[in-house]
């Protein structure tokens, strides 16, 4: 068995951030194990530029983003085991592991960082009639193809979900020569960034169908159109509204799942809206030692806010492993108000020295509204804003002297006022 | 002349009105800093995107390169430089921020890696 006092599982830029946090702490033993070849994540096949504008102050593409951290990780002697793969981690921080080489790890950590990321949803999770042929994948399979293997996935393309990888691949599609007929998003609003929305679907002029979803595919080998129509307000599709489009292919792009099966196989609890685990400021689960940031814990659309979250885990794991973390927290839960889906950390702990940024998305589009935040009934922030949108994540700061003047009844509430 | 636009210039994506003449810009209001302004002027004059894909790598271990315009380049050459950008095949080893092709097209912005192969 192995001992290190932490073990950091995945190695993209949360896992990164957050075992280069702790080390800044004064960590040392730091194991980070990735089940890919290398490390850096789901950034490796990210090749548009976007990232890193925040924590930077330069726009980059997602592999330039993760090389400046595997860098800075190589410049350690932080211990990193790629193609291992993370099967289980015990009530009592016992990690185990597998790779080729030294076949089943068992490494005994002090605290622990899950950094997993998220995976997208599949089509088994969706209800489209139709035969299996070929042509059907997530935008991110489609993206790792053209991106990573340089091989065109299809020549007409039909994407169904609006989310950022979706209308990513549709830029990427066009400019590769493809056509991409449409874009089709169930919900009245795009899932993904206004920016992506402007520069890569009205760029290009291709059409972004709200409210409407696809409901047949057709074709025996490989995918010959698909049948698209209109939903009504309980999200059924019209029948008179359906649309026949000839495609070669169909990529989805309908959400991501937080990776969380070793979560909750320690049993940690787990937030139902965000499919991740419940976390205080500092994004320690309720079990202690153990804690999570990045897209495992909920999905961001800026990797900026990763690495800052991750940071807050490492920051967090260090405190822990040296005895420095608070022995009694007294926690206060946040409480969603209208319009707000969830919140992130879901619990406060008052006796936090520093101001609290708590992260949250919205339900649905609001135009000209104001975000509210409220302790005890007293509004501490109200800011106003042009628009909210679910595809966005907004945040909310309690400062450290209203911490310091809460109470174990308390109540922080965050809402949108229209 | 008025114009509603969302400013691309990071994930923010901040609503910009400008205001404009056939001559000049009379406002710029919604932007958050400094950059929004400069994107929505550009937008208005000559609009440019910075340009990302990848290019053909001979003997490398991956097959491909992601690489980048390291200036955006106008919006209507976007086409013309993929042509030029798929007809190239750099020879490994390639390095992180190597110029793939030097000005393309004459734009001034040269297509960089952006990964090691
Ligand atoms: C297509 C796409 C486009 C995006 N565009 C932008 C953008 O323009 N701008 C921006 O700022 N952000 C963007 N993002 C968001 C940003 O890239 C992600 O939020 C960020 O990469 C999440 O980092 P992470 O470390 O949490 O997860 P990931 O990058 O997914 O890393 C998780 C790692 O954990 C590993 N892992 C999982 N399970 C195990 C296990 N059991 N054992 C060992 N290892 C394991 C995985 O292999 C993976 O490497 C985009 C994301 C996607 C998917
Ligand atoms: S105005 Fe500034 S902050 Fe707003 S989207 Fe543009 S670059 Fe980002």
């Amino acid at each position: 068995m192995l001992n290190y006092d932490l073990v950091v599982v995945g190695g993209g830029p949360a896992g990164m951030a957050a075992a280069l946090k702790a080390r800044e702490c004064g960590i040392e033993s730091i194991i980070v194990l990735e089940r890919a070849e290398t490390l850096g994540g789901i950034l490796e096949q990210c090749i548009h530029t976007g990232f890193g504008l925040h924590y930077f102050g330069e726009e980059l593409s997602g592999p330039e983003y993760a090389a400046k951290f595997i860098a800075q990780i190589e410049k350690t002697d932080i211990v990193v085991k790629t193609d291992t793969m993370v099967l289980d981690i015990s009530d009592n921080n016992l990690v185990t592991a597998v790779n080729k080489n030294d076949g089943l790890l068992k490494i005994q950590a002090k605290a622990i960082v899950l950094a997993m990321g998220c995976r997208e949803r599949p089509r088994g999770a969706l209800e489209i009639a139709g035969t299996r042929a070929s042509g059907i994948m997530t935008a991110g399979t489609a993206q790792k193809y053209v991106n990573l293997d340089g091989y065109m996935p299809g020549k007409k393309v039909v994407i169904l979900g609006s989310g950022d990888i979706g209308l990513i691949m549709a830029r990427r599609m066009t400019l590769e020569g493809a056509e991409v007929k449409v874009v089709c998003e169930l919900m009245p609003y795009s899932g993904g960034l206004t920016r992506n929305i402007v520069q890569c679907l009205d760029d290009f002029g291709i059409p972004l169908r709200l409210s409407t979803t696809v409901v047949e595919t057709h074709g025996k080998e490989r995918l010959e159109g698909v049948t698209i129509a209109k939903v009504d307000e309980n999200l059924q599709p019209i029948d008179s509204t359906r649309e026949y489009i000839e495609c070669d292919t169909l990529m989805l792009s309908v959400g991501l799942i937080p990776e969380n099966e070793l979560t909750k196989n320690v049993g940690i609890g787990i937030d139902r809206i965000t499919s991740g685990a419940v976390v205080d400021e500092m994004r320690q689960t309720d079990h202690k030692g153990i804690f999570a940031c990045g897209n495992v814990l909920h999905v961001h659309d800026l990797v900026d806010y990763v690495t800052l979250e991750a940071q807050l885990a490492g920051k967090g794991a260090a405190d822990y492993i040296l005895g420095n973390s608070d022995e009694n927290p007294c926690y206060v839960n946040g409480t969603t108000g209208n319009g707000v889906r969830y919140l992130v950390p879901q619990r406060v702990n008052i006796n936090n020295k520093d101001d609290v940024k708590i992260y949250f998305r919205v339900g649905r589009v609001f135009k000209n509204a104001k975000v509210v935040l409220e302790v005890d009934g007293n509004v501490i922030s109200s800011k106003k804003k042009v628009k909210l949108a679910p595809g966005e994540m907004e945040n909310v700061v309690i400062p450290a002297a209203v911490l310091s003047s809460m109470t174990a009844d308390s109540s922080i509430v965050v809402r949108v006022e229209e | 002349m008025k114009r509603d636009l969302t400013c691309v210039a990071c994930p923010l994506g901040c609503p910009i009105t400008v205001e404009y003449t056939d001559t000049e810009i009379i406002s710029v209001t919604g932007n958050t800093c400094k950059r929004g302004e400069a994107y929505a002027k550009t937008e208005i004059t000559n609009p440019t995107r910075s340009l990302t894909s990848s290019v053909k790598v001979c003997g490398g271990v991956l097959p491909v390169v992601p690489v980048k315009s390291d200036k955006p380049v106008p919006k209507d050459m976007l086409f013309d430089c993929m042509k030029e950008i798929n007809s190239v095949c750099v020879k490994a080893p390639v390095k992180i921020g190597q110029v793939i092709i030097e000005n393309i097209l004459g734009t001034g912005a040269n297509i960089v890696a952006t990964n090691n192969d």
